[in-house]
C-alpha cells in the first residue's frame, strides 16, 4: 500500500534559488527510502515540504499525497494534524533541534498532549515508554538538553519522533554529528523501531554507504532533482549516473581492491541553486560528459528493471520533456 | 609594469586597500535609508552651527537691548516667539546649538578616546594590569553614569570644561569593553605574531595594527556617544550644572523653566529647543546604528 | 549608545562556570558586589574631599560667611582633622547609617532619605513594571513582524522617544495636560504626589492622580531600550532550528511563539533589564525635579542648587549601592531561571 506519493515537486525560495526541481518519490509503508546527495542539493529542503515547513514566500508546486491527501492543498488546521501524528522528523543535530531550556520529557510529552489529547499522568507514562524503547532510563526525562551527549540527545529525538505513532518517520541526517560507534547504534535502534511497528521510513543521508546498509531502495539527488533511483545495494554498488558512480566512489569500500586506486570524489563545487549551469546540470563536473549535455536536460529514464537514472547514456527516457 | 612595481610601497599598497575599504563602506551605508537621512540631518545641523555667527551673530545672545518684550508668541517678526528678556528664540536656538554640538562632540571624543585606551592597551597586556582595567571597567559600567557626572559637575566650577570632563569621564566603559573585544580578535590573528618575531614592540603593534582595525568600530561608537553626550549635556545645563555664561539648548529649557513658561502655558518658549536636542540625538543615533550595521551585520540593530 | 550598549551585552550575559557549584557562585556574586560597595564608598568619599577647593567654601557658594562660621562649619564635617582620619571616620559612619547632616534642611540626611524613598519607590516601581511589560510586547511584536510596517514604526518611535529629554517630555506633558492647552483642559495635576486633606480610598485615588503624568514620562522615555534589547534577542533565536522541531510538532504558531521562542530569548534579556536601571535613576532624578514628586530625584535637585554637599553624597552613595545591588540580584537570580547556565 503507497504511503507516501511525491509528484512533480518543486520548491523555489524567496530569493530566487530553485532548491527543488520536479521530484517524484513514493514510499510504501513498512519499507525504508534513503535520499542521497551532497549538501545544498535540496535534500533537506524536500524534507520540510513534506510538512510545509519552509519559510513564509517559498513556492512549492506539485503535489504530496500522503495517504492520498494532498498536504499541499490542505487547510493550515489539517496540516497541524498531519504534523507529527502522520508523519515526523528526526532532525539532524540534535543539539539545537531541541529547546534548550525544556527538559527532554517536557519536549516529548508535547505532541502527545497536542495530537492525542491525552491527559498529563498518561502523557507522562507514554514518554516513560518511548525512552524505554530508545533505550534511556525514565528518569532522563527530566534532564535538559545539555546534561545529555550526543547519542542521547539523537535518542530523545527518535522517541519524540514516535510519539504520536505516526504512519511515516523522516529522519534527516539522523547520524552526522555523531561518531562512528554511536553512528551505528542510532542506525541499528531506527531499523529496529520500524521493522517493528511497519512505518514508513525517509532517509537522508549525504552517506550513500549508510543508506545502502539501512534502506530498500535509494534515490539519489543533484542540484534539486533525483537523477538516479533503485533497489538500495544496486545503486550503491553498481550505480548507472555518473554521479551516482562518483558519490558511491567517494567512499572507499573495504576489502575491494580496486576501489583503492579509483579515482575518487569529484572535481569541482555543487551547483548554485540560484544559478545552475544549462542542459544536464551535472555537465561541467561529469566524467563522461558528451557536447549535447550542455544543452538538452536529461530525465528519468529506465535503465533496467526497476532502476532509472537521468543520464544520456542510460536507455531509453521514461518520460518525455514537457 | 616596471613604475607600477617601483611604486608599489608598502605605504601605497595600505593607502590604496584603505581607499578601497572606504569605497566599499560608503556603498554598503547607502542602502541604509535611516542612515542617510540621519547623516544629512547631521549635514544641516552641523552647517546651521557653522554658519552662526554669519546668520545670526553673537548679538542674539545679548540681555541689554534684546529686540522684542519678554515672553511674546510667535509672530512674523519672532517665528518662534520671545524668551523672559525678549531675546529672538529662533536665534538663540540656532546659537545654542554651537554650544550644544561642541560640548556633545568633545565630551564624545574624550569618552571614546579614554574607552579605546583602556579597551586597547587591557586587550594588549593581559594579565593583572587587564584584569584590574576590565573590573574597574564593569564597574563603572553598573554605575547610573549621570549621577556620577552630576555629582563631579557639583563640586567642580561652572564651566564648559567641567561639563565636558563630567561627561567624559563616566560614559566611556561601553568603548572599552567593545575595543578590547575587537583588539583581542585581531590579536589572534597570525601577522601580529609576525609583526612581533620581526622585533615589532607594544607600541608598535598597538599603533599600526590593532589601532587601524579598531578605528572604525571606534568610529562608530563616537557617533552613538554624541548623541548620548548632547543629551546629557543638556541635562546637565537643565539642571543648573552647565555654564551660566553661554547659550545652549539645555540652558534655554532651564530659563523657560524659571521664567514660569510651564504654568502660564507658553509652549513656544519649552518646543524649539527640545526638538533641537532629540533631533540632534536622533540624528547621531541613525547614523551610528548604520555604521554600525555596516560594520558588523551580526549585531543585529538593523535587521 | 543605544544599540551597542543594548545588543553587546545579551551576547554576554554573565553566566557561572559549569560545575563549581551554585553556592560558589553566590560567593563569588557576593564578594564581587562588597567590593563594588566599597568602591562606591570610596569614590563617594573622594569626590568630594579631594576634588578642587574648600568645600565649604562650594557650599556657602560665595555667600558672606564669616571665618568664625567657616571654621564651625570645618569642624561640623570633620574637615579640620587629617584626611585619613576624616576617611575611617567617614566610614565607619557610612557603615552604621549615619550619612552626616544635611547643611540645607539641618536635619540627618538619613532621615531625608528614608522619608523620601517610599515615594521614589512607588513612582519608579510602577513605571519599572510598566516599560519592561510594554518594551517587552512591543519587542516581542516587532521581532515577530521583522521588517514589515508595524515594526519600522515600532523601533522608529522607540528610537524617537528614546531620543527625547525625559525632562522636556515631562514639561510638554505638564503644558498639554495639567496646565491646559487650547480646547485641552487640565486633566492632572501639575505636580507632587497629593492635594492634602484626603484619607482612605479617596487617598489613594487622589496619589495615582498624582502619579499618571510622571509615570507615563518615564514609560516614554525608557520603555524603547527594552523593546530594542528583546527585539534583538528574540531575532537572534528565531533562527533556532528547535523552532523548527516545535512546529514540526504541530503547534500553532502563537504557541509556538509564547512556549518556545518567547521564553528563551527573554531570560538573557532581564539582566539586561537590571544592567539597565542605572539609566533610569537619571530618569527618575529629572521627571521627580519636573512633577515636583517628594522623593529621591527630587531631594537631589535640592541638593544640587544649594550645593548642599552631605545630601548629594548621601544620595550618591544610596543611588549607587541600590544599582549595585538589584544587579548582584539579577545576576543571582538568573542561573535559577535559566537552566541552559550550569547550576
Amino acid at each position: 500500500m503507497t504511503l507516501l506519493e511525491v509528484r512533480d515537486l518543486t520548491v523555489t525560495y524567496p530569493n530566487g534559488a530553485a532548491a527543488v526541481r520536479g521530484v517524484d518519490l513514493s514510499l510504501d509503508s513498512g519499507s525504508k527510502l534513503g535520499v542521497a546527495g551532497e549538501s545544498g542539493c535540496g535534500k533537506s529542503t524536500l524534507a520540510l515540504a513534506l510538512l510545509r515547513l519552509l519559510p513564509a514566500g517559498t513556492e512549492v508546486g506539485g503535489e504530496i499525497l500522503l495517504d492520498g491527501e494532498d498536504v499541499l492543498k490542505m487547510r493550515w488546521g489539517q496540516v497541524r494534524a498531519v504534523r507529527w501524528a502522520g508523519a515526523s522528523i528526526v532532525f539532524q543535530g540534535a543539539m539545537h533541534s531541541l529547546n534548550p531550556v525544556h527538559r527532554v520529557g517536557d519536549q516529548i510529552a508535547e505532541p502527545i498532549l497536542l495530537h492525542g489529547g491525552a491527559g498529563a499522568a498518561a502523557a507522562r507514562k507514554r514518554t516513560g515508554e518511548l525512552l524505554e524503547q530508545v533505550g534511556l532510563p525514565t528518569a532522563r526525562a527530566r534532564a535538559y538538553p545539555h546534561e545529555l551527549s550526543g547519542g542521547q540527545r539523537q535518542r530523545v529525538m527518535i522517541a519524540m519522533a514516535l510519539a504520536c505513532d505516526p504512519k511515516l518517520v523522516i529522519a534527516d541526517e539522523p547520524t552526522t554529528a555523531l561518531d562512528v560507534m554511536i553512528q551505528a547504534q542510532i542506525l541499528r535502534l531506527i531499523e529496529q523501531l520500524v521493522s517493528e511497528q511497519e512505518l514508513g521510513l525517509i532517509m537522508i543521508s549525504h552517506d550513500l554507504a549508510v543508506l545502502a546498509d539501512t534502506c530498500d531502495r535509494l534515490a539519489v539527488m543533484y542540484a534539486g532533482r533525483v537523477v538516479e533511483e533503485g533497489p538500495a545495494r544496486a545503486v550503491y554498488e553498481d550505480a548507472l549516473h555518473p554521479y551516482g558512480k562518483a558519490l558511491s566512489g567517494a567512499f572507499p569500500r573495504i576489502g575491494d581492491p580496486a576501489s583503492r586506486f579509483a579515482p575518487r570524489g569529484l572535481p569541482g563545487d555543487p551547483p548554485d541553486p540560484s544559478d545552475l549551469p544549462s542542459g544536464c546540470t551535472f555537465h561541467p563536473r561529469c566524467p563522461v560528459a558528451l557536447d549535447g549535455c550542455e544543452v538538452e536536460d536529461q530525465w528519468l529514464r529506465e535503465g533496467a528493471p526497476g532502476r532509472r537514472a537521468a543520464c544520456v547514456h542510460v536507455g531509453a527516457a521514461v518520460r518525455s520533456t514537457t | 609594469m616596471t613604475t607600477d612595481l617601483v611604486r608599489a610601497t608598502p605605504r601605497r599598497l595600505a593607502w590604496q586597500r584603505r581607499r578601497r575599504s572606504a569605497v566599499r563602506f560608503w556603498k554598503q551605508y547607502r542602502t541604509h535609508r535611516a542612515g542617510l537621512v540621519g547623516l544629512a540631518a547631521l549635514v544641516l545641523f552641523a552647517l546651521v552651527a557653522l554658519t552662526a555667527p554669519l546668520t545670526v551673530g553673537s548679538d542674539v545672545t545679548g540681555v541689554t537691548d534684546a529686540p522684542g518684550n519678554p515672553l511674546e508668541a510667535p509672530s512674523t517678526e519672532f517665528p518662534l516667539g520671545t524668551d523672559r528678556f525678549g531675546r529672538d528664540l529662533l536665534g538663540l536656538v540656532v546659537w545654542g546649538s554651537r554650544v550644544s554640538l561642541l560640548v556633545g562632540l568633545l565630551a564624545a571624543v574624550l569618552s571614546v578616546a579614554i574607552g579605546a585606551v583602556v579597551g586597547i592597551t587591557a586587550g594588549h597586556f593581559k594579565g593583572a594590569y587587564a584584569t584590574v582595567l576590565m573590573r574597574i571597567t564593569d564597574w563603572f559600567l553598573v554605575m547610573p553614569t549621570l549621577v556620577l557626572a552630576i555629582a563631579l559637575a557639583t563640586v567642580m566650577s561652572r564651566s564648559l570644561g567641567t561639563v565636558i570632563l563630567a561627561i567624559g569621564v563616566t560614559s566611556w566603559p561601553t568603548t572599552a569593553r567593545l575595543v578590547r573585544a575587537q583588539t583581542l580578535a585581531v590579536e589572534s590573528r597570525p601577522y601580529i605574531e609576525r609583526a612581533k618575531a620581526l622585533g615589532g614592540g607594544h607600541w608598535h603593534v598597538m599603533t599600526r595594527h590593532v589601532l587601524p582595525n579598531v578605528m572604525p568600530l571606534v568610529l562608530a561608537q563616537t557617533t552613538l556617544m554624541i548623541s548620548s553626550s548632547v543629551l546629557a549635556e543638556a541635562t546637565l545645563a537643565f539642571l543648573g550644572l552647565g555654564d551660566p555664561t553661554v547659550i545652549s539648548w539645555g540652558g534655554l529649557l532651564q530659563d523657560a523653566r524659571e521664567a514660569g513658561a510651564v504654568s502660564a502655558g507658553d509652549w513656544w518658549y519649552l518646543v524649539p529647543p527640545g526638538i533641537a536636542i532629540a533631533v540632534v540625538a536622533l540624528t547621531f543615533t541613525l547614523c551610528g546604528r548604520a555604521v554600525e550595521s555596516v560594520l558588523n551585520p551580526r549585531l543585529g540593530v538593523a535587521r | 549608545m543605544v544599540s551597542e550598549a543594548v545588543t553587546a551585552p545579551v551576547a554576554r550575559a554573565r553566566r557561572p562556570r559549569t560545575g563549581t557549584g551554585y553556592p560558589r557562585y553566590v560567593a563569588a556574586k557576593a564578594g564581587g558586589a562588597v567590593v563594588s560597595l566599597l568602591a562606591v564608598l570610596v569614590t563617594g568619599f573622594f569626590l568630594f574631599r579631594l576634588i578642587p577647593g574648600d568645600p565649604v567654601k562650594t557650599m556657602t557658594g560665595g555667600r558672606p560667611v564669616s571665618a568664625e562660621q567657616l571654621a564651625a562649619y570645618r569642624r561640623e564635617f570633620g574637615l579640620d582633622l587629617p584626611l585619613w582620619h576624616q576617611f575611617t571616620d567617614y566610614c565607619g559612619k557610612a557603615l552604621t547609617g549615619d550619612l552626616g547632616t544635611s547643611y540645607q534642611f539641618r536635619t540627618p540626611v538619613i532621615d531625608k532619605i528614608t522619608e523620601a524613598l517610599p515615594n521614589t519607590l512607588l513612582l519608579t516601581g510602577t513605571a519599572f513594571v510598566l516599560y519592561t511589560a510594554l518594551g517587552m510586547w512591543l519587542g516581542t511584536r516587532s521581532a515577530w513582524r521583522h521588517g514589515k510596517l508595524g515594526d519600522r514604526l515600532n523601533t522608529g518611535l522607540a528610537l524617537t522617544l528614546y531620543s527625547v529629554p525625559s525632562f522636556w517630555l515631562g514639561l510638554l506633558l505638564i503644558i498639554v495636560f495639567a496646565v491646559g492647552l487650547g480646547p485641552i483642559p487640565g486633566l492632572f495635576p501639575t505636580g507632587g504626589m497629593e492635594s492634602g486633606g484626603k484619607e482612605g480610598f479617596a487617598y489613594v485615588v487622589d496619589v495615582a492622580h498624582h502619579l499618571v503624568l510622571p509615570v507615563i514620562t518615564l514609560v516614554a522615555v525608557e520603555y524603547g531600550q527594552t523593546l530594542l534589547v528583546t527585539r534583538s534577542a528574540l531575532l537572534d533565536e528565531m533562527g533556532s532550528d528547535y523552532l523548527t522541531t516545535a512546529r514540526a510538532k504541530g503547534l500553532r504558531d502563537d504557541l509556538v511563539r509564547r512556549r518556545h521562542a518567547v521564553p528563551n530569548a527573554l531570560l538573557p534579556t532581564v539582566t539586561l533589564v537590571f544592567v539597565n536601571l542605572g539609566r533610569t535613576v537619571a530618569g527618575v532624578i529629572l521627571v521627580e525635579t519636573v512633577f515636583s514628586w517628594p522623593g529621591l530625584g527630587g531631594l537631589f535637585y535640592q541638593a544640587l542648587s544649594v550645593p548642599d554637599l552631605p545630601l548629594v553624597q548621601g544620595l550618591f552613595l544610596v543611588f549607587a549601592s541600590a544599582v549595585i545591588v538589584m544587579n548582584t540580584l539579577a545576576d543571582l537570580i538568573y542561573p535559577l531561571l535559566d537552566p541552559r547556565v550550569g547550576r
